[in-house]
């Protein structure tokens, strides 16, 4: 776009004043939940029963004790560890899954690959939520119930979105660097480690985002699945704060923004690849 | 293992028989293993994703449909096939199905959330000052843990909270229990969903909108056309597939409503939604048979909402492979 359409885009006059208008309140509906359970993080138990209200001021800004509190007795630790391991596997194999399906269904012509595709792409309509009654019992019979390997399974198995971001990603891959490589004597798994796979960095890059924060906020699935205090996600553990943090709305808070604060810093440093993946993600 | 590309046509048409359980027969010939394996290379390769697929999703349905039609109890080894009674019970019995009504309110909630969010993607796709910063405020909330949201929210309505001083401040202070009778509830509930899912639809919006060229704005503007015009007949047309993908998401999403509300509420005052009732009837009441005929219309009823967005909306983008 060049400057000149962009100057006689640019709107003028009153317009202008309430456009910031509506985004200035806008931005404090989106910031004003949030900055005051970071104002109730700080204070003392003392100071949120008395009252005074949701925007008094901590008296102490350096009062970090519900932190110690969140992490101490409400187990956030072991949390992250867990979500940490299941982060790990479950991003690993989605990519490694969703780049392996990618390369077979793009590159190879096979009987079968129509019924293949069809079976992918019918799996993108059945929504996971509905399913999981059932799916209960198949995780259940494989003695996966309440290990850390059945949201790793069910997480790498069940994303079609991935393995469409891969497979629009490879199409863009030419074919003459697969038939370059088959010349030079290559395989069909060194063409796909060291040809392919390098190239899909972009892809990898987007799976790996998008996937991570979906695993990172993801609360059905460890609700489910692992019942067991010590086997908490950050989400299954913030969760039991309810219980015995009851009114402790310090506690409650300080977990709250314990959890708000990576995706924060996440976001911050990667907004561009988010906003782009999250679109791809979605349209797909 | 190189591929031998131009193998006589005869030997694939024999071979092709059987492809999958070739290699060990043919471990013994090396020069017919060649082509069995290259035949058999995709499948190897789709052995792991199509073994997770089948596992986790189409033996869940499958068995979810047998389910449906017995007694079974989720545990025990007896399971008596019951007919469609689960489905009879389902319709029949008005406080199983009043679910659906509350799903009423999110559906209203998601109409907001399209409209707010074609608004911001509108005005921010001017070049406006500050113009990422008010991007990334508006879209943060859709990357936030749902467990967190809940507690934001929970302390956002409550009893002297964030909403009573806010209002306090404007001397509309009220001692209403915001999450204490249905209606108020539910509205709540949607409100935070609104806050939560805004974002996403805003930045799909946004860049369908600044995919459009410049040069038909400038086009627009000579033919005198106004704000109004440009974007009646210029941003809605052009952005006209991410509305409909936009509409169907929210139709999905409101029904299968969960933690928003589990969460919050725990479906307490009238806010179970159809997935919080049938997890509980799944995990809690042990009625495995009865979850998952509920599941199974469900089920159905996105499925039939997706055709219907197909048979309207053919859009290329939809055409995967």
């Amino acid at each position: 776009m060049t400057t000149n359409t962009v100057d006689s885009r640019r709107p003028r006059g009153l317009g202008t004043v309430l456009i910031y208008l509506s985004l200035v309140a806008a931005s404090l509906v989106v910031l004003v939940p949030l900055v005051v359970v970071f104002l109730t993080s700080l204070k003392t138990s003392r100071e949120v029963t008395e009252g005074g209200g949701a925007f008094r001021l901590p008296d102490d800004w350096l009062n970090w004790s519900n932190y110690t509190t969140a992490f101490r007795d409400g187990h956030m630790l072991t949390a992250f560890g867990n979500t940490a391991f299941i982060l790990l596997f479950s991003i690993t194999g989605t990519v490694v899954i969703g780049s392996m399906t990618a390369y077979a269904i793009d590159r190879f012509d096979f009987r079968g690959k129509k019924p293949v595709m069809g079976l992918f792409l019918v799996a993108t309509l059945v929504p996971g939520v509905t399913t999981q009654v059932a799916t209960f019992q198949v995780v259940n019979s494989f003695g996966l119930f309440d290990t850390r390997w059945a949201p790793i399974l069910l997480y790498m198995g069940t994303d079609i979105v991935s393995i469409y971001i891969f497979l629009q990603f490879i199409r863009s891959i030419p074919v003459s660097l697969d038939e370059a490589a088959r010349l030079d004597g290559a395989n069909a798994l060194s063409i796909y480690w060291r040809i392919i796979f390098p190239l899909l960095k972009p892809a990898i890059a987007t799976v790996v985002i998008i996937k991570g924060i979906t695993v990172y906020n993801d609360f059905y699935i460890p609700f489910l699945y692992m019942p067991s205090e010590e086997l908490g996600t950050i989400s299954t553990a913030l969760f039991r704060f309810k219980g015995p943090f009851g009114a402790h709305w310090e506690a409650i808070s300080a977990g709250a923004i314990l959890v708000i604060v990576p995706t924060l810093v996440v976001f911050l440093f990667l907004q561009r690849y988010i906003y782009n993946g999250f679109a791809r993600g979605a349209t797909k | 293992m190189t591929h031998t590309a131009h193998t006589p046509t005869t030997r694939v048409a024999k071979e092709s028989t059987a492809p999958r359980t070739a290699p060990r027969k043919t471990a013994k010939s090396p020069r017919p293993r060649r082509g069995v394996l290259r035949r058999a290379t995709p499948w190897l390769f789709l052995l792991v994703p199509l073994a997770l697929l089948i596992t986790f999703t189409y033996v869940p349905v499958a068995n979810m449909i047998y389910y449906s039609f017995t007694d079974w109890d989720g545990v025990s080894p007896e399971i008596h096939v019951v007919g469609t009674d689960n489905y009879t019970e389902l319709f029949t019995r008005p406080e199983l199905f009043r679910v659906f009504l509350v799903s009423f309110y999110y559906l209203a909630a998601s109409v907001v959330q399209i409209v707010i969010a074609l608004y911001f993607a509108t005005v921010l796709s001017f070049n406006l000052r500050l113009r990422n910063l008010f991007k990334g405020i508006l879209f943060f909330p859709y990357l936030i843990n749902g467990v967190a949201i809940g507690f934001v929210f929970l302390y956002f309505f409550q009893d002297g909270g964030t909403l009573d001083s806010v209002l306090s401040w404007f001397g509309a202070g009220t001692d209403h229990a915001w999450l204490g009778d249905p209606t108020s509830a539910n509205v709540s509930l949607a409100g935070v969903s609104v806050w939560r899912f805004t974002g996403l639809n805003f930045v799909l919006f946004l860049g369908a909108i600044q995919s459009i060229p410049g040069e038909l704005y400038e086009a627009a503007e000579l033919d005198g056309a106004t704000r109004w015009h440009q974007f009646r007949y210029l941003i809605v047309p052009s952005i006209r597939p991410v509305i409909s993908l936009s509409v169907i998401l929210a139709v999905s999403g409101s029904l299968s409503v969960f933690e928003i509300p589990y969460i919050m509420t725990g479906g307490a005052t009238g806010t179970t939604t159809f997935v919080i009732q049938t997890v509980k009837l799944a995990f809690q009441f042990n009625k495995t048979g009865l979850a998952s005929a509920a599941a199974v219309v469900l089920l159905l009823i996105i499925l039939l909402i997706t055709w219907i967005q197909r048979r309207l909306v053919p859009d290329e983008k939809v055409d995967l492979v």
